[in-house]
């Protein structure tokens, strides 16, 4: 699986640049990927960032996260070490994804995705015939 | 003799400093990728900002994916300590399954000074969307008090 936009730390530095412009600042969230016997397994830390305020969706063999982080304490800052931002990353996947088998789960500011493999890129076991 | 330009020192100095930044890389590392390496910024997780209003200070931290049965706090005095654990998947997987592997995860232990004292026993703290929110009520002779002017 290819990613499709720009890495991490570039996407960061641009996120620097104007604080005014809150709405459109975004950040491409950490993400681990693993492999099962059936598919592939993605998580993303998106902290702030409700179940509506979530966007996940393919096209065109393109996996788009997109989720806008919000926050809910009330009361004046008067200590801040991070800001919420925006999260946003692009993913380019491979046929052997069966593309409406694709689920997706938010948990504790976890995104988890399952992207089953199809049908004939799952490992097969080949039976040796003695004869 | 050459003249002494005080801005030219400085300027120096800047450059020298930078220098100093650059060689530790962590101005360019982001954080997500540090968070849990020892010496470095191990005593910095969770991230926290701190929110006030006259009753109660509101403590929020970034945690994504921390479970919450380990999550655990307690307030002795002005001290507010957090502990807890996250971890990278919730079953067993193993090392050469991972294509990818961002995510900071570990154990945590953070202390943190609170600007005021606060009611210990009204304390409450919720977890919602990776975000931490403790309630800390202000205790009574910490609030502030409206002073009525009399006019005499």
């Amino acid at each position: 699986m290819a990613e499709k936009t720009v890495a991490a730390p570039e996407v960061q530095k641009a996120s620097m640049t104007e604080s005014t412009r809150h709405q459109e600042r975004y950040v491409a969230p950490p993400v681990d990927i693993y492999e099962t016997r059936d598919g592939l397994v993605v998580l993303a830390d998106l902290p702030g960032v409700a179940k509506e305020a979530l966007d996940v969706r393919v096209d065109n063999n393109v996996l788009t996260i997109r989720g806008h982080a919000r926050h809910v304490v009330p009361g004046e800052v008067t200590y801040r070490e991070y800001e919420l931002v925006n999260f946003f990353r692009q993913f380019e996947l491979s046929d052997k994804v069966d593309q409406g088998q694709i689920t997706a789960d938010l948990k504790c500011g976890v995104l988890t995705l399952s992207l089953p493999k199809a049908e004939e890129a799952k490992p097969r076991q080949i039976e040796v015939r003695v004869g | 003799m050459a003249e002494l330009n005080p801005w030219q020192t400085l300027e120096t100095f800047r450059r020298e400093l930078d220098r100093v930044f650059d060689e530790t890389g962590t101005r360019n590392e982001p954080f997500f990728r540090t968070a849990f390496l020892p010496g470095r910024a191990a005593r910095r997780y969770p991230l926290t900002n701190l929110y006030e209003d006259k009753d109660a200070v509101y403590l929020e931290a970034l945690a994504p994916g921390v479970d919450p049965s380990t999550l655990s706090l307690s307030v002795v005095g002005n001290t507010l300590s957090i502990t807890g654990e996250k971890r990278r998947v919730a079953g067993d997987v193993k090392p050469e399954a991972f294509h990818r592997s961002e995510r900071a995860t570990g154990k945590f232990v953070r202390h943190l000074q609170l600007p005021v004292e606060v009611d210990e026993n009204k304390v409450h703290a919720d977890y919602k969307d990776g975000l931490l929110i403790v309630t800390l009520p202000k205790a009574e002779k910490a609030k502030p008090k409206q002073i009525a002017v009399q006019v005499g």
